[in-house]
């Protein structure tokens, strides 16, 4: 079905990507992530000594604050806040820092559509450059639902407030491995195509929400050879500098 | 303190109570293998949930919910007010979600529970979403005047699904809420005024019954926690706090996916563990919706 998007993209075309590390320099880890013209700066400080007061010292714990463009931080932000301490407390590997805290600061620099899963990639990125141990990365989605049932990824603001229903989707990164492939399946499914993180807005049949999870996994695909690129071709000049 | 037994735990050698707060994992997972949890529920089934209507007699609507120990006190205010350019002949809903320091020991005064704004902002976001009120219903005059209602909830007692309770509440308070009859009256300087009822007015009313607001698809929400392969049922604070995956779905009486909101956690959901959710969000929806019928038709009886 042909699907006319103001900006001339395919229903599963995403905007272009870009990311760059090691932005900040007194941050322990920083990392820029721009989707189109949604732009979110993250800046990890940490292991620091100590946690917070209701939290397991047996662990590592992470702290995280949100920062809009405009405004004062309200119910919003908090929500967020919340979102992104789950979703990267569920990557990382808590138990090899016990009794520390890690923040992540988040700026949003600008808000185009797909404003959280856009933080969410720039806070894993930005933890990987501060050497944080992870189990895997998290590659985040936005599908959006319109009326007569298609499904478009990564909408723009506009196309977003349009839309019937939108669904953030985040999934571990997919893997490139030696074993043969039937050894890393948990439950028949890849590991892949496991969520991490949903959060849905607005009113879809539960059909359209497998259909939009479908999607996701497809362009989480697509997503994390992104990373995989960007990531390889970072150490390697890190690498030829050293 | 004896010692480890032929399993490496200490289980036959302390007593219940100190094994439950020394090991809580591996006291759940004892639990979880017999397909039951420690208060002898099977894993798919709610704890024990009532609703009571007009719990406060100054409000225009309001509810108690509890389900197991997790008490809710919802509240509806109604104020006339001017209704935006964009929107006129739409009236307006401002939600609000309180845990004060009585709920539990971890909120302390001085400062809102981490839980509070998120839990408060679902709740808006779920209630507005899901069309349960149509705002036209609240509009008086278009353009000049329209009813804002304001839900106040608060948490009397946090043990666990808050989300769940706070929004069983907040729908029942709706189907309790009556709205007043507004007064026309001239103001000071001669425009026309509507105002709620007040008891010592020999204005005329505009309309003398008070009128009852109109739900279509009420939205009912089930949480539920993930750990390993099992899927435990509306979890209680110890349990939440124990496993840290929770899912929570919320369907309408249609059976439409309002939400499914899963934030990170550990243990990841694949699509089988999604489809049994949303299943046991199902089963939840109609025993919810029976609860509900039954304290409405008992106010109508008084």
């Amino acid at each position: 079905m042909e699907v006319d998007r103001e900006d001339g993209r395919s229903q599963n075309q995403l905007r272009p990507l870009a990311c760059s590390r090691n932005i900040l320099h007194r941050a322990h880890g920083s990392a820029s992530w721009s989707q189109g013209d949604t732009k979110v700066l993250a800046a990890v400080y940490g292991p620091k000594a100590g946690t917070k007061k209701n939290e397991n010292p047996e662990k590592a714990c992470i702290e995280v604050i949100w920062k809009p463009k405009t405004g004062q931080i309200g119910k919003p932000e908090k929500e967020y806040e919340m979102i992104l301490k789950r979703t990267l407390e569920s990557i990382c590997i808590l138990t090899v820092n016990p009794n520390t805290t890690t923040s992540i600061i988040v700026q949003v620099v600008n808000d185009d559509g797909a404003l959280l899963p856009s933080a969410i990639n720039a806070a894993c990125m930005a933890l990987v450059d501060a050497g944080i141990p992870m189990k895997h990365l998290a590659v985040a989605i936005c599908c959006c639902l319109a009326k007569s049932g298609y499904v478009i990824l990564d909408p723009t603001k506009l196309e977003e407030q349009k839309m019937k229903a939108f669904a953030y989707l985040v999934f571990p990164n997919s893997v490139r491995s030696v074993l043969p492939e039937g050894s890393l399946r948990v439950e028949g499914e890849p590991i892949e195509n496991g969520i991490i993180t949903s959060v849905t807005h607005g009113i879809m049949s539960v059909a359209d929400y497998f259909y939009c999870l479908e999607r996701g996994r497809a362009a989480s695909v697509k997503l994390s050879d992104f990373l995989r690129r960007n990531l390889q071709q970072q150490s390697t000049d890190s690498s030829k500098a050293g | 303190m004896g010692l480890p037994n032929a399993n490496g735990d200490l289980s036959t050698e302390v007593e219940v109570d100190a094994f439950r707060r020394l090991f809580p994992l591996h006291f759940y997972e004892k639990h979880l293998l017999e397909s039951i949890s420690p208060d002898a529920r099977p894993l798919g089934r709610a704890r024990e949930t009532t609703i009571a209507l007009g719990a406060v007699a100054s409000a225009n609507g309001s509810a108690l919910a509890k389900i197991g120990s997790t008490t809710m006190l919802a509240a509806i205010k109604m104020k006339v007010m001017t209704p935006s350019l964009e929107t006129p002949d739409e009236g307006c809903i401002v939600i609000d979600f309180h845990m004060p320091p009585i709920c539990s020991p971890i909120v302390r005064p001085g400062g809102p529970a981490e839980a509070a704004p998120v839990v408060a902002k679902q709740l808006s976001d779920t209630i507005l979403s899901s069309g349960m009120i149509n705002l036209k219903e609240l509009s008086l005059v278009s353009g000049k005047a329209a009813w804002m209602a304001y839900l106040d909830i608060y948490c009397l007692d946090a043990d666990g699904a808050l989300f769940d309770t706070a929004l069983l509440s907040a729908v029942a308070a709706f189907s309790h809420l009556e709205i007043p009859v507004p007064v026309v009256s001239l103001n000071d300087d001669g425009k026309i005024v509507l105002s709620e009822e007040q008891g010592l007015s020999d204005r005329e009313p505009v309309n003398k019954e008070k009128r009852k607001i109109n739900l279509s698809s009420i939205p009912f929400s089930l949480t539920c926690v993930l750990h390993k392969n099992y899927i435990l049922a509306d979890p209680t604070a110890e349990e939440e706090s124990i496993m840290d995956t929770i899912v929570t779905v919320v369907l309408d009486s249609s059976s439409q996916l309002v939400s499914l909101h899963k934030p990170g956690g550990t243990v990841l959901a694949y699509t089988s563990a999604i489809q049994d959710c949303i299943a046991l969000t199902r089963q939840r929806v109609k025993e919810l919706q029976k609860i509900l019928e039954e304290a409405i038709s008992g106010m109508e009886v008084d």
